[in-house]
């Protein structure tokens, strides 16, 4: 996938929106990540994190009993090993070095699922930085578990408690804090969104996991790619990853959204969070709010570079139902053995819903975390149902 | 050449007068009664916030008044009937984020805006770098769009800051978001004096400004200040057009004496 333009931009999305108060430290960041990718040093010792760290690489699972079941051949890239348990961990490090590099000493972020959260207070654990998370509070109650996980691990976690009290209530707090404290805090955004550099910076954070799914899908398929690729779409940064590994080739590509969170779908461009993307908006412009029983994709925006690829018809972006999430998230429990987080079981109910079109085909599909943190949710929502 | 809104404030100034912009946002309550009440109170110019969901600039008060205001079924539509018809006798900014802008379409909400009266306009979410689309609607249809410098902008951005904003220059006192400070301090004055260094436009300091003692102590530095918060709070909390009157005179006597 090709870099954004001067500007920030990715076709006619993308940009910088944000305060003159918060301008500098875009541009330095921006200048400090361009350094720090070019410079070897930088990169071995992130490769040296991912691997002794976060178990890079993720192994690549083929699902024999679900691609029988199916009649499509489902592989499965399983950034739910790595530590922390989401594809979450490869951005956080790599923005957490960058951190000591710029001399800063305390992360800031937003979180949906937690994941992110998870992933940075980890962060700050290992390179002994402050850490505040902010959390919607109907996802603190909601993934409960995750919470106290950031605060054993020594994070702050705040409550964002505006609108519609979810992720993007939480961007918003990370967003208010780092106006008042970017001398000494870098925001450590968990998404492929917000203002250039982030979309842009944190899509090549990410593409360790889309280089490594190329060679591993080209050993196991005698040097062929998968049809299809496939993923989840919150902010987009791990369907990011995953697509920058096979946009120059044939594969098709594949971005999964919520029913209630569809900004692809069901959203026009707009301006929120920095950039400009699809969104889902009222009449006025006002920004409407995400419903998806998962907390990580409950996002009304999408990252400017996924408007981008939709729009020149690179990548397409279809959305699910919670209760086929729910199905698919049973389903690939009991025939695989592993238990997928709510969010990419989104790709994987898109996949079991379009198997009869995608038969005979090879599908790999991003599992972007595992789902420890969802398995209370589920059984309450399963009780009952046996 | 400078426009009507920069030549009022300026002759103000010029006269020896500090300059009084209060803040209110929009759609809350009998909005356009404490607009006047506020003009008439010796302000030289208003900020109307037009409400947005989610309005990343703003401290909690704000906040709580532009989810107030959009539950009452505010929208930019509703504001710009509201002011027809209202000759408040001093200029009037609009105040809100780009995506309302964006989504109406540049041209039309510039137009509109002119039709209810705006003379100005601040995007805090638009740096200079992202102004193109709007100012080429805006400047033509005769909106003055105010630009925004903070403590930590340095030397050249605060060059182009100045060069862009028209009808004066808004100076943020402080690093953070909207609302009430015990005290301002001193960085509010160091970026007052670097602002007058490079422009003989207006320059007004805003952010954390309530008391009259405040008030006098930000405008020593620049040519006048800008109270949000403490004016929205003071609505939110149920006051009337009279008492805000009264609060607006207060500030107004302060500046007034010195
Ligand atoms: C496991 C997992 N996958 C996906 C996401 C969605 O984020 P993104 O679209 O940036 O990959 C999250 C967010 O919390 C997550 O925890």
């Amino acid at each position: 996938m090709g870099d954004p333009d001067a500007t920030g931009r990715f076709g006619r999305f993308g940009g910088r929106f944000v305060p003159e108060t918060l301008m500098p430290a875009c541009i330095e960041l921006d200048a400090a990540f361009r350094d720090a990718w070019a410079d070897p040093t930088f990169r071995a010792e992130l490769d040296a994190l991912l691997r002794d760290y976060a178990g890079r690489p993720s192994p690549l699972t083929e699902c024999h009993r679900l691609s029988e079941e199916l009649g499509v051949r489902v592989l499965l890239k399983r950034e739910d090993l790595n530590h922390t348990g989401s594809h979450k961990i490869n951005n956080v490090l790599g923005q957490a070095l960058l951190t000591k590099r710029m001399g800063k000493t305390r992360l800031l972020a937003e979180t949906g699922a937690g994941q992110h959260g998870v992933a940075t207070a980890t962060a700050a654990a290992l390179m002994g930085f402050d850490c505040v998370v902010y959390m919607g509070e109907v996802d603190m109650e909601r993934q409960k578990l995750n919470v106290f996980r950031m605060r054993l691990l020594g994070a702050e976690v705040r409550p964002a408690s505006s609108d519609s009290r979810t992720l993007k209530d939480a961007v918003n707090e990370a967003m208010r804090d780092w106006v008042a404290t970017v001398e000494t805090s870098h925001y450590c955004l968990g998404s492929v969104m917000g203002p250039h550099p982030y979309p842009w910076m944190v899509r090549e954070l990410h593409r360790v996991l889309g280089d490594e799914a190329r060679e591993q899908c080209r050993a196991l398929l005698g040097g062929a790619d998968p049809d299809v690729v496939v993923a989840c779409v919150g902010g987009g940064s791990n369907a990011a990853g995953i697509f920058s590994g096979f946009a120059d080739t044939s594969a098709e590509l594949v971005g999964v959204e919520p029913a209630g969170g569809a900004a692809v779908g069901g959203g026009v461009p707009g301006v929120v969070h920095g950039m400009t993307s699809f969104l889902k908006q009222d009449e006025w412009g006002q920004v409407e709010e995400a419903q998806s029983i998962s907390a990580g994709l409950d996002y009304p925006g999408v990252g400017p570079e996924h408007a981008h690829l939709a729009d020149i018809g690179r990548a397409r972006y279809p959305n699910v139902t919670d209760q086929e999430v729910v199905d698919a998230f049973r389903t690939l429990t009991r025939t695989e053995g592993i238990i997928p987080a709510l969010e990419p079981a989104h790709a994987l109910a898109w996949v079991i819903r379009e198997a009869p079109a995608l038969a005979g085909r090879t599908v790999l599909i991003n599992l972007s975390g595992r789902g420890d943190k969802d398995v209370a949710q589920i059984m309450d929502l399963l009780e009952g149902e046996g | 050449m400078a426009s009507t809104m920069e030549t009022h404030l300026r002759t103000a100034r010029d006269a020896g007068r500090k300059l009084l912009v209060p803040y209110l946002t929009g759609g809350l309550g009998p909005w356009t009664e404490h607009l006047r009440a506020m003009a008439d109170a010796g302000a030289d110019a208003v900020e109307v916030g037009i409400p947005f969901s989610d309005p990343a600039m703003d401290g909690p008060v704000i906040q709580a008044a532009s989810e107030q205001a959009l539950r009452g079924g505010t929208n930019p539509g509703s504001i710009f009937a509201d002011l027809r018809g209202v000759d408040a006798g001093v200029p009037l900014v609009a105040m809100t984020y780009y995506n309302l802008v964006f989504h109406m379409g540049d041209a039309r909400f510039a137009g509109e805006m002119v039709d209810a009266g705006f003379s100005g306009m601040i995007l805090p979410d638009v740096p200079p770098e992202e102004q193109g689309p709007w100012r080429a609607a805006a400047d033509p249809a005769g909106i003055d769009t105010v630009l925004l410098a903070g403590p930590i902008t340095p030397d050249d951005r605060l060059r182009v800051v100045c060069e862009q904003s028209r009808g004066y220059v808004y100076g943020v006192n402080l690093m953070g978001i909207t609302g009430e400070r015990s005290s301002v301090g001193e960085a509010s004055a160091v970026l007052a004096r670097r602002l007058k260094a490079v422009t003989d436009k207006p320059v007004l300091m805003g952010f954390g400004v309530s008391t009259p003692e405040q008030a006098v102590e930000v405008a020593a530095a620049a040519d006048g200040v800008i109270v949000g918060t403490a004016v929205v709070r003071r609505i939110l909390e149920g006051e009337s057009p009279e008492q805000l009157h009264a609060y607006i005179a207060s500030l107004r006597a302060a500046l007034d004496a010195g």
